[in-house]
């Protein structure tokens, strides 16, 4: 009784210890992988676009995103995006859409493919790169492939080709009721793909790094005025703080 | 020379100009008087201290939301099927939008955030007792207007934890008996969250509310210049005015709160920018990162929470068992601050001259208060439950017992002048 009692009491205090600590969960419960992209980095971002386009373009839109307006922060000019990333023959001004029909991606897929305009705002960038690192086969699966950030997806493992083939290896015990428990152990490349492992995840790090620019195009300009804006505002203070004490000299 | 004088020459024929249209419409309005009444001969007591500022910076914050909401307003679609794809429009195409849409929504927990610290120290200083319980009142009902009005406003993006957010807290009012579920239905217009609901509370957010917090603000401010700024002794400084009818703690709140002011206005920006520049999603605490995917009506986001200015008062909700009891524990416990200033038996105002009682169950409350909020925000497991039903007591208990220990509290004796040391 009295030992129930103090583990009541510490689950209190550790719930208000573990305050800052604790961030918004998303996803499975897979530990996911820090993307460690950089917006700043124009390079990765205009691979990033190449990838996006080459890649996640057929199936999803980012139907929010300009691609003039994409050409312009990564820095290309528009005609080398329309040379090299314009494939539709759409406007530089259009968005990024794509010709699929929502009901052959139903009959195909099951679902329509999602909108990417802010999945890395509203899932997270390193949401989005676990899960395109966590594709494993699964012969149970119509795709043949599994998916072990978000277990159960309609996603096809688009970038086999250059991952080559995951398997997960899974380890178990047999819990207090007597049932066996599986627990992921870790991936192993059953065939490997065009890509080294280490390629692959800087792939995959561009593409989330585009992934993330698009979730908000104006993030590196949004930043860089804020210093400006800051060090005006430091200068404002600073004098309205020395004619406040001005002012303040009469009062006694 | 000549240039000089006749410079000296132009400027006094436009004071004598600006000054006969002074007199113009001081015969027609009294701005002057005005100007003089409220303004640059209000006497505040010259003790105020860091506390202070945040009453001023409410003002300033209504008026970013005003400003920065007129010009949402502007590219803002009020319907279910456009208002997601215009918020994003605002971020993306419009000129300067994501600023102004970020200034709007870091605007709206930081009016929170000087609002707590405002009702805060006017619990420290015992600002709400005679004779400023409709002052008090006053700024009660600006807090619920406030509440209304961010509740509605967050319904506006119609992004997913928009509208599982709202569909939480409007069947709320289903937990009354008898109208409850009727009255879901009135306030929806719906049977469930939809485009009706969004286009009202839309009309709500931008016309009605604001309207009503204008009209609270001013009958605040009519009712504070009336009665006169407490402050950190709680002495009261109309009792000892000099020859002239001054009192003699008294300074005028123009210029010298005027440019104090303009200080605490300098780092509340600073703080503000940081946010709107840096981390205007302040880690998913500002905006929900489930908001930025579409309203859907089939999925629910994993974990629903609302946004954190709300959350003291939803850990009380979820804690008790019966919604039904929940929901009327969260009712009493917002508006149990109405009451203050009956509730108060003290005989001294400030928390300088009050006894330990009072001290420890203020100190309990704030902790509670926080430690509510911080768990409103988490998924509800037993720990969190637990921890709720503790706090949830310590906050019923800073109200409920406020008679029996501000009555029997041992108080030091108040100064007849504030305690002032020039700097």
């Amino acid at each position: 009784m009295r030992i129930e009692h103090k583990k009541k009491i510490l689950a209190i205090v550790a719930t208000l210890v573990a305050l800052p600590g604790v961030s918004f969960a998303a996803g499975g419960a897979q530990n996911l992988e820090k993307a460690k992209n950089d917006i700043h980095n124009q390079a990765s971002l205009q691979r990033g676009a190449k990838n996006f386009v080459n890649y996640c373009l057929g199936c999803h839109t980012a139907k929010y995103v300009r691609y003039n307006r994409v050409a312009a922060d990564i820095g290309l000019t528009e005609q080398q995006m329309v040379d090299n990333l314009l494939f539709s023959g759409e406007s530089p001004h259009s968005t990024m859409l794509n010709g699929m029909d929502p009901a052959e991606a139903k009959q195909w897929f099951g679902v329509m493919p999602p909108d990417l305009s802010l999945i890395a705002r509203s899932k997270g960038t390193d949401y989005v790169y676990t899960f395109l690192k966590s594709f494993y086969a699964d012969p149970a699966k119509g795709t043949g492939v599994n998916n072990l950030a978000l277990p159960g997806t309609a996603m096809p493992h688009v970038l086999w080709e250059l991952q080559g083939t995951q398997e997960a290896v899974w380890e178990g015990h047999t819990d207090s009721q007597g049932n066996v428990q599986k627990h992921f152990k870790e991936f192993t490349l059953a065939n490997p793909g065009k890509l080294t492992p280490e390629q692959y995840d800087e792939f995959v790090r561009d593409t989330v790094n585009f992934l993330d620019y698009i979730g908000e195009p104006v993030q590196a300009k949004r930043q860089s005025m804020g210093f400006v804006v800051i060090a005006f505002l430091v200068f404002f203070t600073l004098l309205a703080y020395a004619l406040k004490k001005e002012y303040w000299k009469d009062v006694k | 020379m000549m240039g000089n004088s006749s410079d000296k020459a132009a400027t006094g024929a436009d004071n004598g100009r600006l000054a006969s249209l002074t007199t113009w419409i001081d015969d027609r309005f009294p701005m002057t008087a005005l100007w003089k009444s409220q303004v640059s001969e209000y006497y505040a007591p010259k003790n105020m201290n860091f506390w202070y500022y945040f009453g001023s910076l409410a003002l300033v914050v209504l008026v970013i939301q005003i400003l920065s909401g007129i010009f949402l307003t502007m590219s803002y679609k009020p319907s279910a099927a456009e208002a997601f794809n215009s918020v994003e429009y605002i971020m993306r195409d419009v000129e300067w939008g994501w600023l102004i849409r970020y200034i709007h929504s870091t605007g709206a927990s930081a009016f929170f955030i000087v609002v707590y610290l405002h009702m805060f120290r006017a619990l420290l200083y015992g600002s709400y007792q005679k004779p400023r319980e409709l002052l008090w009142i006053f700024g009660m009902l600006i807090y619920f207007a406030l509440m209304a009005e961010a509740f509605m406003g967050y319904l506006l993006p119609w992004g997913n934890m928009s509208y599982w957010g709202a569909q939480v807290i409007v069947s709320l009012f289903g937990a009354i008996p008898a109208v409850g579920d009727s009255l879901t239905e009135w306030i929806r217009g719906d049977f469930y969250i939809s485009d009706v609901t969004l286009n009202r509370f839309f009309a709500l957010h931008v016309i009605a509310i604001p309207f009503a917090l204008v009209f609270l603000v001013i009958a605040h401010l009519m009712a504070l210049h009336e009665v006169g700024s407490n402050n950190p002794d709680g002495v009261e400084i109309k009792k000892v005015k000099g020859p002239d009818g001054i009192p003699l703690d008294g300074i005028a709140f123009h210029p010298y709160y005027t440019v104090k002011d303009m200080v605490g206005l300098g780092v509340f920006l600073i703080l503000f920018s940081m946010v709107v520049f840096f981390a205007p999603t302040m880690g998913g605490y500002f905006l929900e990162y489930a908001n930025f995917e579409p309203a859907n009506a089939l999925q629910t986001p994993p974990h629903i929470a609302p946004v954190w200015y709300f959350t003291p008062f939803y850990a009380i909700l979820r804690a008790v068992p019966s919604k039904g009891i929940g929901a009327a524990l969260m009712g009493i416990a917002v508006v149990l601050f109405v009451f203050l200033p009956w509730l108060d038996r003290g005989k001294v105002r400030s928390i300088r001259y009050r006894g330990p009682l009072f001290k420890f169950f203020l100190f309990s409350f704030a902790i509670s208060f926080v430690a509510l909020g911080y768990l409103g925000l988490q998924p509800a497991t037993a720990g969190v439950t637990l921890a709720s039903r503790v706090f949830t007591v310590v906050y019923f208990a800073f109200f409920l017992l406020m008679p029996w220990y501000t009555s029997i509290d041992k108080t030091k004796p108040v100064p007849t002048r504030v305690t002032y040391h020039a700097h």
